[in-house]
C-alpha cells in the first residue's frame, strides 16, 4: 500500500514546471530572429534582478514584446483547457469529456463572438460572455445527456456533438454580418490561435486560472470517490451536488477563459489528462496539477511548431493540437489505460 | 451508613455479575416514503409504516419479493432519503440529521459496485473507505493504511491488495466491497443483496463471514435479501415486507410460517423446523 503524499505531489509537479521551463526557453529561441539559450537566460535573469538596461534592444522586444506575452498565453490556456477537461470528465463521469468534443468550447465561442459584436470595446466582455456561453452549453449538454433519469455515455456524447454543431451554425450565421476583414480573423481564430493578446490585463486572467484550477483542485479527493459512482460517494460522506457545483462552474469559467483568449483549441482537455493518468495513475490529488502543467508544455511546444513549422506562415495552434491529438489519443486508447 | 455503602457494593457488584444486555443500535419507528414521478403526482410506489430494532452483534435479514419495498427501506435506513413520517435512530441519534460525514463513520452501505470508470487497485479502493474521517485533500495516513490493512484481513482479502479491481472474480470483488466498508469503521453495516452474484460456496462464506463481524466485532448487519433459507440459517431478526408493508418482524422461527410466505412469495412452500430451532422452506411437492 503506496498512498499518494504531498511530498510525491510536489516532486512530480517540480519536474513537471522543469520541463515546462525548457519548453519555455525553447520557444523564446525558435523563430524567424534566434537567439542562443544564453542570451534568453541573460535576457530572463537581467530583467529578474533589475538590470533592464543591461538586456539589448532587440532581445528586449523578441523576449518581452513578441515571444513571451505569447507563450505565457499558451501557458494560460493549455493549463485551462487540460483542468476543465479532467473537470468534465469526472462530472460527467465520461473518460471522452473535453471541452471541445463536448461542444463547451463552441458554447463559449459563440459567446465570445457575440460580445465581439455588441459590446467591442469593453474590457472583459469577451471573458464573461465566453464564460455565460461555456456554462449555457454545458448546463443544456448535461440535460439533454440523460436518460432515464441518469446521465448516459453515448447520449451525453451524442448531445455535445449536436450541440457544437448547432452553435457552430449559429456562429457561421453571425459570421455573415461581418466584413472580409474582421471574417478571415475571426475564422483564423475559431481555428485556435494565440497571436492576438487579450484586451484584458494578463494578470487577472492567470488569477481567474488559479481560482479555476484551485477550485479543482480542492475537490480533488471528492471527485476520486465520484468517479467510482455518485451513489457510492454520497454514502462515504461526500456532498456530491455540492462538489459538482463548483466542478461546473470552475471548468465553464476555465473553458470560458481559454476559448476567449485564444478560440476553440481542440483535443488538450482529452488528451492531456490521459497521458498523466497513464504516467502518474487516476488519482486527482496529482492528476489536476500534472495536467495544468502538462496541458501548458503541450500548447508551448505546439504553438511553437505551428509558427516554425512551415515559417514564415503560421498555423493556427489548434490544428496542430488536433493533428498530433488524434493519432496519439486512438493509439492511447488502444494500448489499454495501465 | 455502613449499611448504605455496603448495599451499594453488593449492588455494584451485582451489576458486574449481571452480563449487560446488547445496546439497541438501530431504533425503525413508524417509518414510511413514498416515490412520485414528480411532487405534484400520485406515489408510484408506498412504503407504509415500518417498526423494528436491531441490537449490537445481531444480524437482520430484510426479506420480501420483488418490488416490496426492501431496497426503498433500505435507503431510509442509510439516511439517503428521509422518511415522510416516523423516525430511523442510531445509536439514539436521527440519522437525517447527521451530517454526511458523521453518518459515513457510523453507517456504511455495502451495493452491487458501480462500474469504475478508471482502473484502481483493491488496496486504493478499500483506502476510500477512510474518507469521512479526513480533512480537505486528506492525503491517507498511516493509520489509515492500518487500518485498510485490517479491513482487506478480516474479508480475507490480504493477498488481493495489489490486484486491479476490474481483474477480480464476483467473490473476491464482494469481500474487497465489504472491506472498505469495514474501513469505514461503521457500527451499522447495511448490505444490499450481497449474494446476488455469488454461487452457494460464496454465499455460505459471506454470511459467516458477517456472522464473524457481527460477534467479534460488535457490528449490526443489516441484509437485505431473497435467500429465505440463508437468512433463516444466520439472521437473528428477520422483517418480512409485502407491496410495501412490513407484515412480520421477529426471530425465524416466528416469521417463517407456510400460509403467510406463501402468501408473500406466491408459491407453494412448506416449512420445516431444524433441530437447531432454525427453520428451513423447502417448495412443496419437491421431495
Amino acid at each position: 500500500m503506496r498512498p499518494l503524499t504531498p511530498r510525491r505531489v510536489a516532486w512530480v509537479c517540480a519536474g513537471l514546471c522543469a520541463l515546462l521551463f525548457a519548453a519555455v526557453v525553447i520557444s523564446l529561441r525558435v523563430g524567424a530572429y534566434p537567439i542562443s539559450v544564453r542570451d534568453i537566460v541573460m535576457t530572463l535573469v537581467n530583467r529578474a534582478i533589475g538590470h533592464r538596461d543591461q538586456i539589448p534592444a532587440d532581445f528586449w522586444n523578441i523576449v518581452y514584446e513578441i515571444r513571451l506575452p505569447r507563450i505565457l498565453l499558451g501557458v494560460l490556456v493549455g493549463a485551462s483547457l487540460s483542468t476543465a477537461g479532467a473537470g468534465f470528465q469526472a462530472l460527467l463521469r465520461n473518460p471522452l469529456a473535453d471541452p471541445y468534443v463536448l461542444g463547451v468550447s463552441s458554447g463559449a465561442a459563440l459567446g465570445a463572438i457575440i460580445s465581439l459584436i455588441a459590446a467591442p470595446h469593453t474590457a472583459g466582455a469577451i471573458q464573461l460572455a465566453a464564460f455565460a456561453g461555456a456554462a449555457g452549453t454545458t448546463a443544456a449538454v448535461y440535460f439533454l445527456g440523460r436518460r432515464g433519469g441518469q446521465l448516459d455515455s453515448a447520449t451525453l456524447l451524442l448531445a455535445g456533438i449536436v450541440a457544437a454543431s448547432f452553435l457552430s451554425a449559429i456562429i457561421m450565421f453571425l459570421m455573415t454580418t461581418l466584413s472580409g476583414r474582421d471574417l478571415r480573423g475571426m475564422a483564423f481564430w475559431l481555428m485556435g490561435d494565440l497571436t492576438s493578446q487579450p484586451s484584458i490585463n494578463p494578470t487577472w486572467l492567470f488569477l481567474l486560472l488559479i481560482i479555476g484550477v484551485g477550485s479543482i483542485y480542492l475537490t480533488s479527493s471528492d471527485l476520486n470517490l465520484i468517479l467510482t459512482g455518485e451513489q457510492e460517494a454520497r454514502h462515504l460522506g461526500v456532498n456530491v451536488h455540492r462538489v459538482k457545483l463548483v466542478v461546473y462552474v470552475a471548468a465553464s469559467m476555465l473553458t470560458g477563459l481559454a476559448v476567449s483568449v485564444s478560440g476553440a483549441i481542440g483535443y488538450v482537455g482529452l488528451l492531456v489528462p490521459h497521458v498523466m493518468r497513464m504516467l502518474f495513475g487516476t488519482d486527482y490529488r496529482l492528476l489536476i496539477p500534472t495536467s495544468a502543467l502538462g496541458g501548458a508544455i503541450l500548447i508551448v511546444l505546439a504553438d511553437t511548431l505551428a509558427r516554425t513549422i512551415v515559417a514564415p506562415t503560421e498555423l493556427p495552434v489548434g490544428a496542430m493540437t488536433a493533428l498530433a491529438g488524434a493519432p496519439v489519443f486512438i493509439y492511447l486508447m488502444r494500448r489499454r489505460m495501465r | 451508613m455502613s449499611t448504605l455503602v455496603g448495599g451499594g457494593a453488593a449492588l455494584a457488584a451485582q451489576a458486574v455479575a449481571v452480563p449487560k444486555a446488547p445496546a439497541v443500535r438501530l431504533k425503525v419507528e413508524q417509518a414510511s416514503y413514498a416515490y412520485a414521478a414528480t411532487d405534484r403526482s400520485a406515489p408510484k410506489f408506498t412504503l407504509g409504516p415500518a417498526s423494528f430494532e436491531a441490537k449490537q452483534q445481531e444480524i437482520v435479514a430484510i426479506l420480501g419479493p420483488n418490488a416490496s419495498g426492501k431496497s426503498t427501506l433500505l435507503t431510509l435506513l442509510a439516511g439517503l432519503n428521509k422518511p415522510l413520517s416516523g423516525r430511523v435512530e442510531v445509536d439514539g441519534t436521527e440519522v437525517s440529521l447527521l451530517d454526511l460525514r458523521t453518518r459515513a463513520q457510523r453507517i456504511a452501505l455495502v451495493q452491487q459496485e458501480s462500474e469504475l470508470l478508471f482502473p484502481l487497485r483493491v488496496w486504493e479502493y478499500v483506502l476510500q473507505g477512510r474518507y469521512p474521517y479526513g480533512r480537505r485533500l486528506r492525503f491517507e495516513s498511516e493509520e489509515d493504511c492500518l487500518l485498510a490493512g485490517n479491513a482487506l484481513a478480516q474479508v480475507g482479502a490480504d493477498a488481493l491488495r495489489d490486484r486491479w479491481m476490474d481483474q477480480l472474480s464476483g467473490g473476491e470483488k464482494q469481500r474487497v466491497i465489504l472491506a472498505r466498508a469495514l474501513a469505514q469503521q461503521p457500527s451499522l453495516l447495511l448490505l444490499d443483496e450481497p449474494t446476488q452474484h455469488l454461487d452457494i460456496g460464496g454465499k455460505v462464506e459471506l454470511l459467516r463471514r458477517l456472522r464473524r463481524l457481527a460477534d467479534e466485532h460488535r457490528h449490526t448487519v443489516l441484509v437485505v435479501t431473497h435467500e429465505l433459507n440463508l437468512a433463516a440459517e444466520f439472521a437473528d431478526r428477520i422483517v418480512l415486507l409485502h407491496k410495501g408493508k412490513c407484515l412480520r418482524v421477529g426471530m425465524p422461527a416466528e416469521v417463517y410460517e407456510p400460509a403467510l410466505l406463501e402468501e408473500v412469495f406466491e408459491a407453494p412452500l412448506e416449512v420445516e423446523m431444524r433441530a437447531s430451532g432454525r427453520p428451513r422452506v423447502i417448495l412443496r411437492g419437491s421431495r
